[in-house]
């Protein structure tokens, strides 16, 4: 009945889990007593879980991004403490088996369930704006994406609770990964996790080419699209070509672990070195996938913020590219050590060296767009000039790691560890926190506190410098990664200050989340009443703050890749159409999330080798979604009279403004 | 320019899943797909000589066999571009009958193929034997389950004709099934040549 699921499976002998858990539980309770008692529950549905809309579905990613940044995080303080305690031959508070499962979390949930729904959220709020299209091509496929998403992060959360999560290290890697080595559930947690929203990623990747291809605003043409729009169309496009990589090698290991098949095995010709390199294939694209949108919101801000055009949008265009496709080809640089001919380790280790070229002409090209501008230090502006340094390192120490002969004493060391996050962390993740500010307004209609952002981005800032520094130190030291503790008095001082580091992080993200509470507090003082509180230059500025649900009540003609501050110069934007036309709308559906739902407990059918409810939870899924093939009830126009009224308050507000 | 731009303004009220863009998406899909299938031609690129002491192509593939196989599909494909063409047309009949007919050949080509596999399990070389018949089972298998899938697809979607016509979406979906279905004949090619006709030639 229950497959191999027993009682056994729940962590009733852990503390810390079953502590977790109950504030979990203690919160999860709270919500639903709030929501039910406003009558909140027929909102929610109806506004926002079955919502079609690229703007509300970009937020829900985000808080997606954000409430799975701070699980991530709390395992990244408990790794670093465990280091800190577990000095000089101590065991620390952390046995190895959980300990193992942490960093395997915070690996997987970082750059699967953090950074890429908050790019996602990101671009989903903002591209179909800045493109000055009414929504997404296929606003449902949208809905469902985000929703295999959320069952991915749910099943993850799930392993928490039920069973174990993997020990393997977020790369899975076999015959440590198979089923001889973890027979537990932990690598099965994982493998669906990973597959179900891995898919939804693709249809998203499918969803976003689609969308900018054919529902740009009149006049766009490819080389006018804002710049944000053409980095998040390269990850787009290796989205497209990575994924599935991803989605295959995945199936491959389910295959061995199920089935007893020999793709990775150690035995019956068996080949382990397949499967890194297939999900390093994914993988390096990922991490452009990760970090192109990122630079694409520096551009936008550092251009906004110095109160000028872009400098070198071409050139900005092309290194993106430059970087996607030489981002196909550096992916054996993650396992030099396989043992490849010098040949093979050659080509490898010069592809990604040549990477940095690209990377640097961005570099030249923001500051060249800061050179003789009047930069406003706000804190997107704060993020952007951090990232421009922190990036800077991170990518000279991957050029150091590059060479093959250097890799061979630095891999899996802990300078590779402080390599990363300093381009993941002083890239992407300083870009979304730049990219949030910056559109925060648009998407939410008040501006963010200001006060508190500065001191999020200096605890940050600085914390990271803390954090991951020593890391450099101790890789030089020969600290490999993933041990449980250490017996070397060299490395503890260094151990000591990166976990300080991680605790100012913390600071950072405590100023974060009272910087929410502030200006939600303050949001009347901070409304966006124009809908362009910082004089922008892309078409999103010329929407309501949060934007009309329409988007746009007549399709924006484009004739500059700056299209607003063309519009705003011509003294064209703003203006009052003769009369309006209906606007055709998808309308909201439910299936998305029905479909979300069942998969997630068909992933925990698959993990738990319950196939009754695999069979009837995927049968479900298809049915669910063939009947909403046949739904004809799928639109809707918006009548002009209605539009009338919206554009009115609107336009009245900014000539309010612009008087004033 | 001024043209294009107020023709662009004309037919925007269509913007969404009008069904060029829905084509357009499916196909961006189906080379998702083909990434899909070219990772996994890739392993059994790597592991097909690691036969563990177990048999290899030449010793258990059967080409005439394949050959009647790899027909009914490519039949299918013709009797399929029949139906399309029905389909635009607005012919509702002929648009079933082709359909009907691709079905079968479809449904004869995975009988075929489940009878290939039952009967090579049964010999003792299902894919647990080595790692070579490891990626053959999971490859052929993968377009397979591909091929099942078109199969209900087209099951759900001739109900649809009968019941609703040939509306503007039907038609879309009838051209997104057909993109779906030559696309699996190609992979069937590569397939068919790539692991029976080398593989039974080495």
């Amino acid at each position: 009945m229950f497959g191999k699921l027993t009682l056994d499976a729940l962590p009733l002998h852990v503390p810390i889990v079953m502590g977790t858990l109950a504030v979990v539980a203690i919160i999860g309770l709270a919500l639903v007593i709030a929501i039910t008692k406003y009558k909140k529950w027929g909102y929610l549905w109806r506004e926002w879980i079955t919502s079609v809309d690229h703007k509300r579905l970009g937020i829900m990613y985000i808080i997606l991004a954000q409430v799975m940044m701070l699980r991530g995080f709390a395992d990244a303080i408990m790794m670093r403490t465990q280091l800190a305690v577990a000095t000089n031959g101590a065991e620390g508070y952390l046995p190895p088996e959980h300990y193992d499962q942490i960093f395997t979390a915070h690996g997987v949930i970082m750059i699967i369930f953090m950074a890429m729904p908050f790019m996602i959220g990101l671009m989903n709020i903002v591209l179909p704006l800045q493109i000055g299209a009414r929504d997404v091509a296929f606003p449902f496929l949208n809905n469902l994406s985000f929703w295999l998403a959320v069952a991915g992060a749910l099943l993850v959360n799930i392993s928490l609770a039920v069973g174990e999560f993997a020990k393997t290290g977020w790369i899975a890697y076999p015959p440590l990964s198979g089923i001889n080595h973890s027979p537990g559930s932990g690598v099965d947690y994982y493998i669906w996790a990973l597959q179900i929203s891995g898919i939804g990623t693709t249809l998203t990747g499918v969803n976003f080419i689609a969308t900018v291809l054919k529902m740009r605003a009149p006049g766009m043409k490819l080389m006018q699209m804002p710049i944000f729009t053409w980095a998040c169309t390269w990850a787009n496009i290796l989205i497209v070509a990575s994924f599935p990589i991803l989605t295959g090698a995945l199936a491959m290991l389910t295959l061995d672990r199920y089935l007893d098949f020999h793709f990775f095995t150690n035995d019956l010709g068996g080949n382990a070195m397949m499967y890194i390199n297939l999900f390093w294939a994914w993988g390096h694209p990922e991490v452009y996938i990760l970090v192109l949108p990122a630079f694409g919101i520096f551009s936008e801000v550092i251009s906004t913020f110095s109160g000028k055009r872009l400098f070198g949008y071409t050139s900005m265009v092309v290194a993106s590219g430059v970087i996607s496709i030489l981002g196909f080809i550096v992916w054996l640089h993650h396992f030099f050590t396989m043992g490849s001919s010098a040949d093979v380790n050659a080509f490898f280790g010069v592809t990604t060296m040549i990477i940095a070229v690209p990377t640097g002409v961005k570099l030249f090209n923001w500051l060249f767009t800061m050179y003789k501008g009047r930069v406003q230090f706000r804190p997107p502006v704060l993020w952007t000039l951090g990232f421009m340094v922190t990036f800077t390192i991170g990518g000279m120490t991957g050029v150091l790691l590059s060479v093959p002969g250097a890799d061979y004493v630095l891999h899996n060391s802990l300078f590779l560890i402080a390599h990363f996050h300093n381009t993941i962390i002083g890239g992407a993740v300083f870009g979304y926190m730049a990219g949030f500010a910056y559109w925060f307004p648009k998407a939410m209609g008040y501006k963010l506190d200001e006060k508190w952002g500065k001191r999020a981005f200096w605890f940050w800032q600085v914390g990271f410098y803390v954090a991951f520094m020593p890391l450099y130190v101790l890789g030089f030291l020969g600290m490999t990664r993933r041990m449980n503790h250490t017996d070397n008095p060299d490395w503890n001082m260094w151990l000591y200050i990166a976990c300080a580091g991680a605790f100012i992080i913390g600071l950072g993200v405590v100023s974060q989340l009272i910087q929410l509470y502030v200006s939600y507090r303050d949001r009347e003082k901070n409304r966006d009443v124009t809908g362009d509180p910082w004089n922008g230059h892309t078409l999103e500025w010329s929407t309501m703050s949060p934007p009309q649900f329409y988007n746009f009540a007549k399709d924006p003609v484009v004739s500059d890749i700056d299209a607003f501050t063309d519009m705003k110069e011509k003294g064209t934007a703003y203006q009052r159409p003769e009369k309006y036309k209906p606007i055709h709308m998808p309308r909201n559906t439910g299936a998305g999330f029905i479909m979300g739902m069942l998969l997630t407990a068909c992933g925990f059918g698959l993990v738990w080798h319950i196939w009754w409810l695999v069979i009837v939870t995927f049968a479900a899924t298809i049915v669910t979604y063939i009947k909403r093939c046949y739904d004809k009830d799928v639109d809707y126009y918006v009548q002009p009279d209605e539009i009338e009224k919206i554009e009115g308050e609107h336009l009245a507000a900014v000539e309010t403004t612009l008087k004033a | 320019m001024s043209t294009s731009v107020l023709n662009n303004e004309a037919h925007s009220h269509e913007h969404h899943d009008s069904g060029s863009t829905t084509l357009f998406g499916f196909w961006l899909y189906l080379m998702t797909d083909c990434v899909l299938f070219a990772s996994v031609f890739a392993t059994y690129a790597v592991l097909f000589m690691n036969t563990a002491g177990g048999p290899s192509g030449h010793d258990i593939f059967e080409l005439d066999y394949v050959l009647v196989e790899t027909f009914a599909l490519l039949f299918s494909s013709i009797t399929y571009g029949f139906a399309m063409i029905g389909a635009q047309r607005g012919n509702k009949q002929v648009t079933l009958l082709w359909l009907a007919v691709t079905f079968i050949l479809g449904a004869v080509f995975i009988g075929m193929e489940v009878n290939e596999f039952s009967h090579l399990i049964h010999e003792g070389f299902g894919p647990q034997r080595s790692a070579f018949l490891t990626a053959f089972f999971s490859l052929v298998g993968m377009h397979g389950l591909h091929v099942t899938a078109g199969l209900i697809w087209m099951a759900v979607l001739m109900l649809e004709v009968m019941n609703n016509g040939l509306q503007p979406r039907t038609v879309t979906r009838v051209g997104c099934l057909s993109l779906f279905w030559h696309f699996l004949d190609v992979v069937w090619i590569c397939v068919f040549t790539v692991v029976y006709l080398m593989g039974a030639v080495s």
